[in-house]
């Protein structure tokens, strides 16, 4: 349930810089704590999130039980998971991440193509209605997943009647989950261009609707869109309740069938998992943090001055 | 952060809409893609999970599921899902907003910052089955730092044994420990640009006054931030409320509302009402719409000073 960290990137631009630097003394007045407090706060906080980290690292690596209180260590584990001996052992895992990566593909193409069109639509004709559009994809943050799973059970029958009960009739569902997710740094994005003033500009320099929306509004939404994928697939790859009240094997439901046979392999998973999200989401963070150099051309240095 | 859209300017996008009043009659046709599916996949289910306890199996309108509410287990998981979430909100927000603290007067693109920001993105997300591994591998029964204890003399630690019923992990207060690994993220993502508004004027003012840096922050500080702090400790508090899957790989015998709810819909007699996950669902979603009521009043005051 991360709340947005593009927005949260988004500072007041004209907020006066500190007076840093300014000779004012020792600051034993100031708001902010001293290296100390702040050393030692960040650290003792650091040390204790690191910790199941390593354990989970530690744990991976562990070979064979102690033996007189001494563990040995090794990448067995590792190689394990891509000998072909197991390959019957974790098939059910291998299918589970093919399976995600499919509900994956399809997620990313319902936000795509439903949810940004809809959102550049509604802000280019139906500018009364970006509040209503936002209570509907804040609504899925308000509704836990297991009280709407509750209903997908139902809802599903159906589906699978139509389309079979194939793992990626789940991506409906999973873009309902996602859509708060994938919201939030495109609207931010929406927020800080003019839509309406270039296309309009765009328009009466004699461009077709076609042109103005591939031309000029996408490229100038690039930031907003590629977070909001990114996020998506950080989500899906995590969802679980779903999955599991469904039936499919994905990722996530693969990890628990397996960590009952193997609990190593399960652990590595988890932590490949973990360090691909890590990447995605650093990704987002230097998308969002801005970094306004400005680029050759493009006309994305119109952003919105707050009034 | 919810208000940030609700003071975005509605100026500019009157020109668009005027212009065009006889195409409007058909333009609306383009938010029908989007609507449908969010009334199949999120209205439909929303209202089928929800409404489905007001209903016996023949499909007949009735009250008498509710009784459901009156069974002493279901009260039990109720107050221990409120007191977990109660709990961890209270601690993570606490913990999140030091960590705040200890930001406070760092560059806002330098590496501290990145860093923290990009952890807590990832961390925040980071729940369900791979938490639970990596808790597993920290605290479980050959977890790390449990070996750790016994090799140092602890051989009857609070981690191997709690209350006598086993592992402290795979017991409902176990739940606590690894709730705040997300926690505490999310509470510095949200709580941060809260902190960040507190300008660097106010501190000056107040040392100019003779004010010291405790007097600082008991007298301006903490009544500026107080409005942002509950409603993020609220956001925490929905947060764990209806987290499901790290509590249903820890936790097999059940004990909170989400695993009550899965336990409920794959056998419909435990309570011996009919559709009783629909009844939990009904009363989660109570809940939440209590939560988030307070969280977008508390978030309207703290908005004042964000700008």
């Amino acid at each position: 349930m991360t709340v947005s960290t593009a927005t949260a990137t988004t500072s007041d631009p004209i907020a006066p810089k500190a007076v840093r630097g300014s000779p004012v003394g020792p600051r034993s007045f100031a708001a902010e704590p001293g290296r100390v407090v702040r050393g030692i706060i960040l650290g003792i906080v650091g040390v204790v999130f690191l910790v199941p980290i390593v354990a989970m690292i530690e744990f991976s690596l562990r070979v064979g039980q102690p033996v007189d209180g001494r563990q040995a260590y090794g990448f067995q584990h590792f190689v394990a998971v891509f000998d072909p001996v197991n390959s019957r052992a974790y098939g059910v895992l291998f299918q589970g991440i093919v399976n995600s990566i499919g509900i994956c593909a399809i997620t990313v193409l319902i936000v795509l193509v439903l949810l940004l069109p809809t959102m550049i639509f509604v802000e280019l004709k139906f500018p009364g209605l970006r509040r209503a559009l936002e209570f509907v994809c804040i609504i899925p943050i308000t509704i836990p997943s297991i009280v709407l799973v509750v209903g997908f059970v139902p809802v599903y029958s159906v589906v699978a009647g139509i389309f079979g009960s194939h793992p990626w009739t789940l991506s409906f569902a999973v873009g309902i989950i996602v859509l708060p997710y994938a919201y939030r740094p495109i609207a931010a994005n929406l927020r800080a261009i003019e839509v309406v003033v270039l296309s309009e500009a765009s328009r009466s320099l004699g461009a077709g609707w076609t042109s103005v929306l591939t031309r000029v509004i996408l490229p100038n939404l690039r930031r907003g869109i590629l977070s909001s994928v990114f996020i998506t697939i950080a989500v899906v790859l995590g969802e679980y309740t779903i999955a599991s009240f469904l039936s499919q094997n994905t990722f996530q439901t693969a990890l628990i069938l397996v960590q009952h046979t193997d609990p190593y392999v399960a652990v590595i998973f988890a932590l490949f998992a973990l360090i691909f999200a890590f990447v995605l989401l650093v990704f987002i963070g230097r998308l969002g943090s801005g970094s306004p150099r400005p680029r050759r051309g493009g006309p994305r240095r119109l952003t919105r001055r707050p009034e | 952060m919810m208000s940030a859209a609700a003071i975005a300017p509605a100026t500019t996008t009157s020109g668009a809409g005027v212009s065009t009043p006889r195409r409007r009659s058909v333009a609306w046709l383009g938010l029908l893609p989007f609507a449908g599916y969010v009334l199949l996949f999120l209205a439909v289910p929303a209202v089928l999970a929800v409404g489905s306890g007001f209903f016996t199996r023949a499909g007949a309108f009735t009250l008498a599921n509710l009784a459901a509410f009156a069974d002493p287990n279901i009260q039990k998981a109720f107050l221990a899902s409120i007191g977990i979430s109660a709990l961890t909100a209270v601690a993570g927000a606490v913990i999140g907003a030091v960590v705040c603290f200890a930001l406070l007067g760092t560059r806002s693109d330098g590496f501290l910052r990145t860093a923290v920001d990009s952890a807590s993105s990832v961390l925040a997300q980071f729940g369900g089955v791979m938490l639970a591994f990596a808790f597993i591998a920290t605290i479980g029964q050959q977890g790390l730092i449990t070996k750790w204890l016994i090799s140092s003399g602890l051989a009857d630690n609070v981690f191997l044994n709690f209350n006598n019923q086993g592992p402290l992990l795979y017991q409902i207060s176990g739940l606590n420990i690894v709730y705040l690994y997300f926690q505490v993220p999310l509470m510095v993502l949200t709580f941060m640009p809260a902190m960040e508004g507190l300008k660097s004027t106010w501190a000056e003012a107040s040392a100019t006054l003779g004010g010291t840096r405790l007097t600082y922050w008991t007298r301006i500080g903490m009544p500026i931030l107080a409005p942002a702090f509950f409603g993020s400790l609220i956001l925490l508090f929905a947060n764990s409320f209806s987290s499901y899957a790290t509590a249903a790989a820890l936790l097999s015998q059940g004990g909170i509302i989400p695993l009550a709810i899965k336990q409920q819909s794959s056998s419909e007699t435990v309570v011996g009402v009919a559709n009783v996950s629909g009844v939990l669902a009904l009363g989660m979603v109570v809940v939440m719409i209590v939560l988030m009521t307070a969280y977008a009043a508390l978030q309207r005051r703290a908005s004042r000073w964000q700008r």
